[in-house]
């Protein structure tokens, strides 16, 4: 299975439901497969980061497996909404 | 950061162990007969490590030290608060420490933070309590006044 930025986003945006996802490949950075993703869905309302990191890690259980370093933010539609308007 | 990389990959090709300086902030643990032992023994032994002091950061290199962005971004955060008597683990030192704090922890990567026994995070949790005031409430739970309160004091 070769990890991509889309696979990742589409995975992403599929099973947490998520109305935003960005993915970057941070890969050149580093030396070896990295990945910076952002995720804004409703599915993170009301939940502790802890959390809503641990959402993500099982969703992408599979290809962290691969990935060498992952850094993730998780927003709310609201949250994300503000971040902007900033 | 490249040269930082080229001599991280230097010392594990020649299989060297990272040097550790000896004067470190943190205390630094160094590979123990435990740890070759069965597997079975890491997680009671990680279960101990992170109850055995209030906080506990599991990285790649040394708080003198760090061997990679996201842990030094880790120690610069307790660094800035203050906080610098923490338990320190080096997972590039040890292979069965490193696979080993992923499964104890359920979390895919390296730096590790455990407050009072209880898992944080990792390095962008604790960067986003930091930025939204949350670590200094939580270091104020564990009996720690973040350096930074001080200084918001001192200021006005």
């Amino acid at each position: 299975m070769a990890i991509t930025s889309d696979h990742i986003r589409d995975k992403l945006t599929k099973e947490l439901a998520a109305v935003h996802v960005d993915v970057e490949d941070t890969s050149p950075n580093r030396c070896a497969a990295s990945y910076k993703v952002l995720v804004v869905s409703s599915q993170f309302e009301g939940k502790p980061l802890l959390q809503r990191h641990r959402m993500v890690n099982t969703c992408l259980a599979e290809e962290l497996k691969e990935i060498h370093a992952f850094e993730q933010k998780t927003l709310t539609p609201e949250q994300w909404d503000k971040q902007k308007s900033q | 950061m490249n040269s930082l990389i080229r001599s991280t990959a230097k010392c594990l090709r020649t299989g060297a162990a990272v040097y550790l300086p000896r004067q470190t902030d943190g205390r630094v643990w160094s590979a123990s007969a435990r740890f070759l032992c069965a597997a079975a023994d890491v997680p009671k032994d990680l279960g101990e490590m992170v109850k055995k002091d209030k906080v506990v950061v599991f990285m790649k290199g040394t708080p003198a030290q760090p061997m990679c962005g996201f842990s030094n971004a880790v120690v610069q955060i307790l660094r800035m608060h203050g906080v610098d008597d923490y338990a320190a683990y080096n997972v590039l030192e040890d292979s069965e420490l490193r696979e080993g704090v992923k499964a104890f922890s359920n979390w895919p990567t390296i730096p590790q933070v455990y407050f009072s026994g209880e898992f944080v995070g990792g390095c962008d949790i604790l960067l986003q309590m930091h930025q939204n005031g949350d670590l200094v409430e939580e270091l104020k739970k564990l009996g720690i006044s973040s350096a930074l309160l001080k200084a918001e004091e001192e200021s006005k």
